[in-house]
């Protein structure tokens, strides 16, 4: 079974609010920390808490702020540089340097949407063809795997009926069915939606049916004991109890969809980063493929830090748990 | 018809299995108690001894291995909002506001016969008895424990049900507050005239509210050990009453009961 709780570095890290854009820029995975407090380096602490009351519980400026916020993932990006850097120099030259893709990675991004046929389009085009073809399979998987999901959860029969379907296909690599797709939707660009969808239906199915079988029984008795209507036990309890866990689903089916589809698009062909990053090979074009590589990453960090935004906002104390 | 008021709550050998991984569990055994209309009982024992398996009972969420309960002479199919519960840990659905979630049993029951702004009313009538006006638009997680279980009696009593079932409604407050609540309890079932059922564990609780007080025998196989009829009159005052003999004598009573013939509790577990 998949868990149903949230786990990530990013939970934990406090938002980014106002400030250094470029700070925020920087942050790797432990996004953020509050630069705001920076605006007052030099002042002491009773000054900093006479220029801003309003942020009382904040520690006043002080050097641990710097040690612990800003200074490891800075540290951590510069390692990635010099590792890099080492490797550059190891292989002769076959691996480019950061400094020079950081000046391809210019000269892509200051004409990101422009279209030469179908071989031949900006880096802009190819991220958002793939993601368009993610949404299509991942909300496909929404609109079946969540009723499942709540079915499953609400009727033991039919969890029994369906976890061993489930467990049989769950860990069957989306990629293998790639083939099935092709052969049935006679086209490259459905069989990567079918992909997307495949790979997205199962945590979706999972999550939402372990959210409906841990409805708290003390919900389901206040239902019971006002004898409410089916409707309003859906509306007012169920729907607000699971979705957290709906949430976690739809996040963990986002990521894999994120992953699949570059896989997909390697094999299948067309417009996508996926095939960028196979075109790129065949041209032995290192540098984009390397940019790609952090273009992928980067989008896959976006939706994940935008859906635990999104759960955290719907998840209550009790449920929290 | 005549035993309608003396027999409101009838529940005549009722006995409690329950399956567990060890086999058969027998919480309860042979339960036979009535209680009248207007009446106060409350249900004193160690804990484990089945009185909120009892309580479950009456309010229908369970149903017996044996025996039967009947309310108002019909039997007790299912739960119902005429058998409101007040739970032990509150049960507010943490989602709603404290107005939403009394509006939704208010709704539930006079949605029928009353137009919107007098559903409102009645909610915020609730509210305000329990002293809650000022907190009806926060959530059940930024209130205190005291207010959460306030709110949970709120919507029992919205309910107007002809029974009110409280299970250990006071039993995770501090000292003050269940003082505090309990005197509000008294005032609002004098106001009220419901009939009431409460399982407590607190002896002093048991005296101080109600009319008569059920103490069972440890678990497992519980059953009624004795039935104390509590004759103080009310209005009653946690006050005057700390120096009544008559109080002091129940009180000795339920102690006695509850330490010396039933205090082998470690070893009946």
């Amino acid at each position: 079974m998949v868990s149903a709780v949230f786990h990530s570095p990013l939970e934990a890290a406090p938002a980014a609010r106002g400030g250094d854009k470029a700070k925020a820029r920087d942050a790797g995975p432990a996004p953020s920390a509050p630069t705001h407090n920076m605006t007052n380096p030099t002042s002491t602490p009773s000054a900093a808490q006479a220029v801003a009351p309003d942020t009382p519980a904040r520690a006043p400026w002080d050097a641990s702020f710097l040690w612990l916020a800003v200074l490891p993932p800075l540290l951590g990006l510069g390692l990635l540089a010099l590792v890099w850097e080492l490797v550059f120099m190891g292989t002769g030259g076959s691996i480019p340097s950061p400094k020079d893709t950081l000046m391809q990675a210019v000269q892509i991004f200051s004409d990101p949407f422009y279209s030469k046929g179908p071989n031949d389009q900006g880096v802009g085009w190819n991220v958002l063809s793939s993601l368009k073809r993610v949404a299509m399979g991942f909300g496909m998987a929404a609109v079946i795997g969540i009723p499942v999901g709540f079915m499953i959860g609400r009727f033991n029969f039919l969890s029994r009926m369906f976890n061993p379907l489930i467990s049989l296909l769950r860990p069957v690599s989306p990629l293998a069915w790639l083939p099935i797709g092709l052969l049935v939707f006679k086209g490259a660009n459905p069989a990567a939606i079918w992909t997307i969808f495949i790979c997205s239906i199962w945590p979706m199915i999972i999550n939402t049916a372990v959210g409906v079988q841990r409805v708290p029984q003390d919900y389901m008795n206040v239902a019971r004991v006002l004898n409410l209507s089916e409707w309003k036990i859906v509306t007012k309890i169920l729907f607000p109890a699971v979705l957290p866990y709906m949430l976690t689903g739809v996040r963990l089916a986002v990521g894999t969809a994120w992953l699949v589809i570059v896989a997909a698009e390697m094999l299948t062909g067309g417009v996508g980063i996926g095939f960028w990053v196979w075109d790129e090979w065949n041209n032995l074009n290192v540098k984009n493929i390397i940019i790609a590589i952090f273009v992928i990453g980067i989008v896959g960090l976006v939706l994940e830090f935008a859906l635990i935004k999104l759960a955290t906002a719907f998840t209550f104390e009790e449920v929290k748990n | 018809m005549t035993s309608f008021t003396t027999k409101y709550i009838e529940i005549q050998g009722v006995a409690q299995t329950f399956k567990t991984r060890k086999g058969p569990f027998r919480a309860l055994q042979n339960i036979n108690l009535t209680v009248a209309k207007g009446e106060f009982v409350a249900l004193i024992g160690h804990s484990g001894c089945g009185k909120s398996t009892l309580l479950n009972l009456i309010a229908g969420l369970t149903t017996p291995t044996e025996g039967s309960l009947l309310c108002a002479n019909r039997e007790i199919a299912g739960p119902g909002p005429e058998r409101a519960v007040v739970f032990q840990n509150h049960s507010l659905l943490p989602w709603l506001t404290c107005f939403e979630n009394v509006y939704l049993a208010v709704e539930r029951v006079f949605s029928a016969t009353e137009n919107k702004a007098q559903l409102k009313a009645r909610t915020d009538a609730a509210l305000a008895m329990v002293g809650l006006t000022a907190a009806a638009q926060k959530r059940p997680g930024e209130i205190s424990g005291g207010m959460k279980q306030r709110v949970g009696i709120a919507r029992a009593l919205s309910m107007e049900p002809k029974v009110l079932l409280l299970d250990e409604p006071f039993g995770a407050l501090d000292a003050l507050t269940r003082a505090k609540l309990q005197d509000e309890l008294l005032q609002i079932v004098a106001t009220t005239q419901s009939t009431v059922v409460m399982v407590t564990h607190d002896v002093d609780e048991a005296v101080l509210l109600s009319d008569r007080i059920v103490m069972m025998t440890n678990g497992p196989s519980a059953t009624i050990g004795e039935v104390l009829k509590v004759e103080l009159p009310r209005p009653r005052s946690r006050v005057a009453l700390a120096e009544d003999i008559r109080y002091l004598g129940y009180r000795k009573a339920v102690i006695d009961f509850l330490y010396t013939r039933q205090g082998h509790v470690e070893k009946a577990a």
